[in-house]
């Protein structure tokens, strides 16, 4: 098993390389000038000129690349020009953010798709099954922005029932000491149950938001492979045994239906992480999305590379994690090392 | 049968709703079964057997429902018991054995397990650990080699023979009096087979079971069965003894069955039924105007099949094959396990000979039978033969020409390739389903060969149809429009499209019923002597590759045990192998012409 991830890790080491030198040159290709950007528009050429000096921008390609990437092996991710903060920090305290957001939707969305997808497979035509079409039709053709909006005004503005999108925690609560970044986690370890409180309403509408979106595609994918699976040969065996239909259902067609479900799963999770920039302005939510688009905005190179490689490490490790998932499931992949 | 019936079913009619409207998938049928008793419901593909017995059960899919008729089982009424009753009596009192093994067991459980879960459904003993005991006995009760360890592995772990036996431990785990074979050795090899019935024969007599066969092979149900229901079209036309069904049929359903079944003795004429056999013989030879024949078809090749084509030694063999070898690193799960756990893996020859050092020849117009079981090496054989495989070492010489030494991915470019081609054994899955039939025998002609223009093309097409005795209105047809033996058709018209020298044909009438079958092969003999084609016919059945090939060759473990004229292997084998194979088939007692 150790050997397995260990050598799963050396096979993402080229594609990581990759990635950096990409994303180095996709940065530089982009139009914009950074160090106009920060002169000012009543900047001389020369204060220009020196600001690039400064930066090193005036330096070949080539050079500039080596010295980020040296950078890089010293787990420097260099310093953003517009907040003047060493890109390594903001990640460090945007992530968490993005990463309990996310990881919320999600579970909410597991929660509500899963059952639904699997009762939608059980009784074809009944009416759980049409909810289960409306839900996810509903669910992909409205965009997250939008279901975002309706809920803020209708939850806050209309019923008063959340409290106002303005981030983690409402300002009268001071941010918890940091063990995991997650605010629901280390408020319950600092025992400040107001502010737990108080994180989650306010992680209620956005978590809700991104469930909504992703609740699509992994009912569908539960519905449809349940429905393969139920109609396979040994399903019908254990239905000729007697077998109870819980045990018919769960253990033998629910667990050999996740394998699909599970692969849907890890491609809704990296896109919700990365994609949820739209979610995270709506709420004004503090994570990595917005920062990387207000850093592309304004032609920071150093947080638009720092949030491209940290998701690219993301999806190394997720997919890893989905990979022992999978063997643990499934005895035929294990051998496979 | 004095005694009240262990099952009854009394004019028993099965409806589907389809979307073209209910069908009647079984009608009016009685069967009947006493205690102790093994009865064979026989029929081909379509004919409700398996149907019936999904409805004794009562688990047809949603779709199906006993419209009319009663099911008595010892007492219960089945059509009426609420689905607690039915789910008692499923696994306990009647239970289940069916075809394909592998796709029976969940995959992702241990054997163990499941039977477990089947004991623990039905056996009230709060142990868990005693479960665990009667799933280890009933392991051991269907023969298999260390139980303790088996029940803890996976389907995927074990061959196709040990699945069947999980399938059935399972089946007969809580003793039930009444159990329901459907094709339950279909797909695997004869020896395995023999086992497989043998140990079913063997455990139902002891416990004095009844047993229901589903087969489609007569000579199986003749073997191991007291009575014999004869199906076809979803009604039963012959129920009788099966000694006396055999000797004297009534039905002429039954007959043609009969007739159909590829045995010793017979030639491949007196498989179709009498009428028929000369006019399929005509339809393929009026096909064949001389004057449409390729020209490097010289006549003087097309010769009868039954001449020893050996006759003339001095001319040179249209394939030679000379020591060849396909070696496969070995990939054993023992190997990576120990890698795993850093172990050292056991010593174990570090390749695995799939194909270990074969020669053979097949001379021009001669057909040529490799038989064996499977992973005998046989199809890793006509792969290589094929380029669809390069081989390891060996020479491969075919029409004067070396082409062991081509890449594979280069020969399908090259001319020499369109004179080797190749049947299928699925006759569904070996047809684009996106393709009609006629653009399905084209596809050959287009790729390879000479014909352009689309009238000229539709011309070959329709003149192919008729060789193979495809009615041209159905060229503009899908597959799934197609029937499985006007598919096997659509098969070979595409394989004789360029005019091949050698077609090898690998089991091309496995998926076919019996009297398809004896159409099919009829009309590969016919197409052989006409267009003067060598085969090379890969197959596990001895019986069907005497009836079409002059010299067989028997392969065991990637060797050749065995080679010699069909007359000769089938009737005084030498080797203990061909033996065993010959005497694992189930013989019906049939008269003999």
């Amino acid at each position: 098993m150790l050997t397995m991830i260990g050598k799963r890790l050396m096979f993402a080491i080229p594609s990581l390389i990759g990635v950096v030198i990409v994303t180095f040159l996709l940065t530089r290709a982009l139009p914009g000038d950074p160090a106009a950007y920060f002169a000012g528009p009543a900047a001389t050429k020369e204060a220009v000129e020196q600001i690039r000096k400064k930066l090193g921008f005036d330096k070949p390609l080539i050079e500039q690349f080596f010295r980020y990437a040296n950078d890089l092996a010293h787990g420097d991710f260099g310093t953003s020009l517009t907040t003047g903060q060493p890109v390594a920090t903001e990640i460090r305290n945007r992530l968490p953010a993005s990463a309990e957001l996310t990881l919320l939707g999600l579970i909410v969305s597991i929660a509500i798709a899963i059952p639904l997808g699997v009762l939608a497979a059980t009784r074809p035509g009944s009416w759980i099954d049409h909810l289960c079409r409306v839900t996810t039709t509903a669910g992909v053709s409205l965009p997250v922005f939008f279901t975002g909006l309706v809920l803020v005004y209708v939850f806050y503005f209309q019923l008063g029932w959340s409290p106002a999108p303005l981030g983690r925690l409402d300002v009268f609560y001071s941010a918890p000491p940091t063990i995991t970044g997650f605010y629901l986690i280390d408020t319950l370890i600092a025992r400040d149950f107001e502010a737990f409180r108080s994180a989650l309403s306010q992680l209620i509408l956005p978590a809700t938001t991104l469930a909504i979106f992703s609740l699509a595609p992994i009912a569908r994918m539960t519905r449809a492979s349940m429905l393969a699976v139920l109609a396979s040969e040994f399903v019908r065996t254990a239905r000729a045994s007697g077998l109870s239909p819980a045990t018919v259902i769960v253990t033998y067609a629910f667990r050999n239906a996740m394998l699909p479900v599970i692969t849907t799963l890890s491609m809704v999770f990296s896109f919700l992480l990365g994609a949820n920039v739209l979610v995270e302005k709506v709420f004004a939510w503090p994570g990595i999305g917005s920062y990387a688009v207000e850093a592309l905005i304004s032609s920071d190179f150093a947080p638009v590379q720092g949030f491209v490689l940290t998701m690219a490490v993301m999806y190394v490790l997720l997919n890893l994690v989905i990979d022992i998932l999978y063997g643990v499931i499934d005895p035929r992949v294990r051998l496979e090392g | 049968m004095t005694a009240q019936p262990l099952l009854d079913v009394q004019d028993l009619t099965v409806e589907f709703t389809t979307r073209r409207g209910i069908v009647k998938a079984v009608q009016h049928v009685n069967i009947s079964v006493a205690k102790g008793e093994t009865l064979a419901i026989v029929g081909e593909s379509g004919s409700g057997k398996s149907v019936t017995s999904y409805a004794v059960m009562r688990i047809l899919d949603r779709a199906g429902r006993i419209a009319e008729g009663s099911v008595m089982f010892s007492g219960i009424d089945v059509k009426a018991a609420s689905e607690d009753q039915m789910r008692d009596l499923r696994g306990r009192e009647v239970s289940m054995i069916f075809q394909n093994p592998r796709a029976a067991l969940n995959p992702i459980r241990k054997v163990g397990d499941q039977i477990e879960d089947v004991l623990r459904t039905h056996v009230q003993q709060a142990q868990v650990a005693d479960h665990g005991e009667k799933a280890i006995e009933a392991l051991e009760q269907v023969k298999i080699a260390r139980p303790r360890e088996r029940y803890h592995a996976y389907p995927f772990e074990l061959s196709g023979g040990m699945c069947q036996r999980v399938v059935i431990a399972l089946a007969l785990a809580c003793n039930p009096q009444l159990l329901i074979a459907d094709e339950p050795t279909t797909g695997l090899d004869v020896t395995t087979q023999k086992a497989v019935m043998d140990l079913i024969v063997e455990l139902t007599r002891r416990r004095a079971m009844s047993t229901i066969l589903i087969t489609h092979d007569l000579g199986l149900a003749a073997a191991y069965c007291d009575r014999v229901v004869v199906m076809e079209k979803g009604r039963v036309v012959e129920t009788a003894k099966a000694a006396d069904i055999f000797a004297n049929p009534q039905h002429p359903y039954t007959k043609k069955l009969m007739r159909a079944t590829p045995r010793l003795g017979v030639s491949l004429r007196d498989l179709l039924p009498e009428e028929e056999g000369a006019s399929q013989s005509a339809t393929v030879m009026a096909g064949l105007d001389p004057a449409i024949r390729h020209p490097s078809q010289d006549s003087s090749q097309s010769m009868d099949p039954r001449v020893k084509p050996g006759g003339d030694e001095n001319s040179k063999p249209l394939l030679l094959i000379d020591k060849l070898v396909k070696e496969y690193p070995r990939q054993g799960a023992t190997a990576v396990l120990g890698k795993l756990f850093g172990r050292k893996p056991p010593v174990e020859p570090e390749v695995f000979r799939a194909v270990d050092g074969i020669s053979f020849s097949i001379g021009h117009g001669e057909s040529v039978g490799l038989v064996g079981e499977s992973g005998c090496g046989k199809s890793t054989t006509s792969m290589m033969v094929m380029r669809l495989l390069d081989q390891t070492s060996g020479r491969i010489q075919f029409d004067g020409e070396e082409i062991g030494s081509i890449m594979p991915s280069a020969f399908a470019r090259l001319p020499l390739r369109s004179r080797i081609q190749m049947v299928f054994q699925d006759p569904t899955d070996s047809l684009n389903p996106r393709f009609t039939a006629a653009r399905a025998v084209v596809d050959p002609i287009m790729q390879l060969g000479d014909i352009r223009g689309r009238d000229a093309l539709r011309a070959r097409c329709e003149e192919l149809a008729t060789m193979v005795g495809l009615p041209h209105n159905l060229l503009d047809r899908f597959p799934h429009q197609l029937s499985g033996g006007q598919k096997a058709r659509v098969g070979i018209a595409r394989a004789i499209a360029l005019h091949p020298k050698l077609v090898i044909l690998d089991e091309p009438t496995a998926a076919l019923d019996v009297s398809v079958q004896a159409v099919v092969l009829n009309l590969l003999q016919d197409l052989k002597t006409s267009l003067g084609m060598s085969y090379l016919f890969v197959s596990h059945d001895l019986n069907v590759v005497r009836l079409l090939c002059d010299r067989v060759i028997v392969m065991r473990t990637g060797r050749i045990v065995e080679e010699g004229t069909s007359e000769k292997v089938l009737s005084d084998p030498q080797n203990d192998y061909t033996k065993e194979l010959l005497t694992a088939i189930p013989h019906p007692p049939l008269p003999v012409h």
